[in-house]
């Protein structure tokens, strides 16, 4: 076991580092640089600011030094946006506000979607099953801003009478997180539903669920003891990068809502190219999914005892 | 094991009639069968894929799968009427008066949890008040009894530690652990080897003479009905075409069906010239079944009347019949009062 993990930290450093330089290069194909906003600086003062922060050097060197500054823990500097915060600094004070939006959403997300989809399984055919699959086709083709347009429309004053929360965002009240994670959490919800159907189905198939029925066993145990945890490995599977992603914030609900959070920004720094927050971020975020696939493959283990890990794993 | 010596009827299948109501129609697959089953008895279901002996057998512990439903027929086990149980009833009948093994029993666990969990679920299903170590220690005790080994280590594994021969010993173990009066057996041995499907037969043998359980042994090998069975009933599709005691089945065959299934099986004393002898034609097509006896078409003696009218039962012996009109012109011929008294029992009503 031990092994194994040290074997999926040396491969994750590796994935890491491809992810840097990628990302690295890429960045740096945009076209455009952080000085530019409403008013063009002039050529001597662009040229003054690229050397100030390195950004006239050949863009290989920069990726060298910008490794040796990452190894030693420095993930520089915001050039741009909050200049001269610490990158690290500005993601942990973000971070923790669309974790609990996010932890919420995906909470919700698999507390309603994994039942409804062993219901959606269990009643095959009939109008409930219908019934879910027209919601989750729904909740899975509509795009994240459109849900969280029209559930801030809808509940913040857009019909008469009817303002439940509030429109402006307020760390401090419960009711400024219900509908973004309302909006977060509703795709993952739709999509795990349908995930868990499927799955189901096949557990519900097997040899061994005749058995569980041939013992007497009530349906509640045949479903939720015997099916489910048949059915399962697909499901977190899907969960692995998906609490990954969530956790970091979802940029678009964040911006209707207008939520401080750390997908926000992350978009916002690509667009005024403050490169050391994309940096940051990125390997923040690839990170965490690197993380939670190594725990999605060690979960596995326990569902199914037939999965062997140090055989390769999965 | 402390047991109660019943003897008497223990099942009583009368006139059973189960469609499956498909997009293409319905499928007759099993068309008004009737026999009994005593306390301590074997009888064996034979018959090809097909022939609906499955279906038979779900059907009387209630697990016909979705467009299958019982139409007609009444089936009585320990005097008490089956089919009109409602759901909570049939789940707590399944496996604690009637139990049931399957063919394979490398699919038939639940890979997920250990043997340990799943025996002891089967037990608590049906005695909420058992404590966890008493749970424990009678399926340590069914374990034993199966012939498995070092229990307290198999308690602790997965299926998949297990190889086949252990897996159908743990699940003939879980059939068991409430003392049921019925065991169902859905072909046991199929999936398995040779020599573990002796010692399996040789297991349930053993287990059948301690509990003195009746046993329905579903099954298309005629030599393992041999090994096992009291009584037997031939199904072709969804017909029960001979039923009878096994020796008289095995040596006075009444039906051509019959005949043909015992020249195709392999025989020890056979000569080495000897070539066996298939069923020509292929199974009926159950959506379309023919008028007359289903066999019919396949059959070498088959006369005009075969082709128009199902046979009616003919007694051949003690408690042997079969459905054939040979063997209703021999009895005309030998100067009987006819079939009449077998008549009404028409095996098959069409229509």
């Amino acid at each position: 076991m031990a092994k194994y993990i040290l074997k999926r930290v040396l491969m994750a450093v590796v994935t890491l580092f491809i992810v840097i330089c990628l990302t690295f290069f890429l960045m740096n194909a945009i076209p455009g640089n952080p000085w530019l906003s409403e008013k063009t600086p002039s050529e001597a003062t662009i040229a003054a600011l690229n050397e100030k922060y390195g950004l006239d050097k050949p863009v290989t060197v920069q990726l060298g030094l910008y490794l040796k500054d990452i190894a030693h823990g420095n993930f520089r500097n915001s050039i741009k946006m909050q200049k001269d915060r610490p990158v690290l600094d500005i993601i942990t004070s973000m971070f923790p506000i669309s974790a609990k939006i996010g932890m919420i959403a995906i909470a919700w997300a698999i507390l309603i979607g994994v039942p409804l989809g062993c219901l959606a399984a269990f009643k095959r055919g009939t109008w409930v099953d219908s019934l879910l699959r027209v919601v989750c086709t729904i909740g899975i083709s509509m795009p994240g801003f459109v849900v969280a347009t029209i559930l801030l429309f809808l509940l913040t004053g857009g019909i008469e009478g009817l303002k439940l929360f509030p429109t402006a965002f307020d760390a401090s009240t419960w009711k400024s997180y219900v509908l973004p994670c309302a909006a977060l959490g509703f795709y993952p919800m739709c999509y795990l539903s349908r995930q868990t159907r499927t799955a189901m189905l096949d557990s519900l198939g097997q040899e061994y669920i005749k058995t569980a029925r041939a013992k007497g066993l009530k349906n509640k145990k045949i479903i939720f003891k015997h099916a489910l945890r048949n059915a399962l490995i697909p499901v977190i599977t899907y969960l692995g990068p998906q609490v990954a992603f969530t956790l970091c914030g979802g940029f678009v609900v964040e911006k209707v809502f207008s939520i401080p959070g750390l997908g926000r920004y992350f978009v916002m720094s690509i667009q005024s190219r403050d490169y050391p927050v994309i940096m940051g971020t990125t390997i923040f975020l690839a990170a965490f999914v690197i993380l939670m696939n190594l725990l999605v493959d060690l979960l596995y283990k326990l569902v199914d005892p037939r999965i062997n890990l140090s055989k390769g794993g999965n | 094991m402390e047991n109660n010596e019943k003897s008497g009827k223990l099942l009583e299948v009368k006139d059973l009639h189960v469609s499956f109501f498909t997009p293409a129609g319905e499928v007759k697959a099993v068309g008004g069968i009737s026999y009994d089953l005593n306390y301590g008895e074997v009888m064996g279901i034979v018959g090809e894929s097909g022939s609906g002996k499955s279906v038979e057998a779900y059907s009387i512990i209630g697990l016909l799968q979705s467009p299958g439903k019982v139409v007609g027929g009444s089936i009585t086990l320990e005097g008490e009427d089956v089919l009109s149980k409602n759901k909570q009833e049939m789940v707590a009948l399944r496996g604690s008066k009637v139990a049931m093994i399957f063919q394979n029993p490398m699919t038939c666990l639940n890979p997920v949890y250990t043997i340990g969990n799943q025996l002891m679920e089967a037990l608590k299903a049906h005695d909420k008040n058992v404590s966890k170590e008493d749970a424990a220690k009678r399926a340590m005790e069914m374990l034993e009894l199966v012939g498995i080994n070092n229990v307290e280590k198999r308690m602790k594994q997965y299926p998949h530690e297990l190889s086949g021969g252990m897996r159908q010993r743990v699940m003939i173990a879980m059939g068991l652990i409430c003392h049921p009066q019925l065991l169902i057996a859905d072909e046991p041995t199929t999936a398995l080897d040779v020599t573990i499907q002796a010692q399996i037969l040789e297991l349930m043998k053993d287990l059948q003479k301690k509990t003195h359980m009746g046993i329905i042994f579903i099954t298309h090998n005629l030599g393992v009905v041999a090994e096992i069975c009291d009584k037997v009933s031939v199904m072709y599709a969804g017909k029960m075409v001979e039923q009878g005691p096994v020796d008289d089945i095995f040596y006075k065959p009444g039906h051509p069906y019959t005949i043909g299934l015992l020249r195709s099986m392999p025989r020890v004393d056979a000569e080495s010239y000897e070539r066996l002898i298939p069923i020509e034609g292929t199974p009926v097509d159950m959506l379309n079944p023919p008028d007359g006896c289903p066999f019919a078409p396949r059959c070498e003696h088959a006369m005009k009347i075969c082709l128009q009218k199902m046979p009616p039962y003919v007694e051949l012996g003690d408690n042997h019949r079969s459905a054939c009109w040979l063997r209703v012109q021999e009895q005309v011929a030998a100067g009987k009062t006819g079939p009449a008294a077998a008549e009404n029992k028409e095996a098959g009503d069409h229509e």
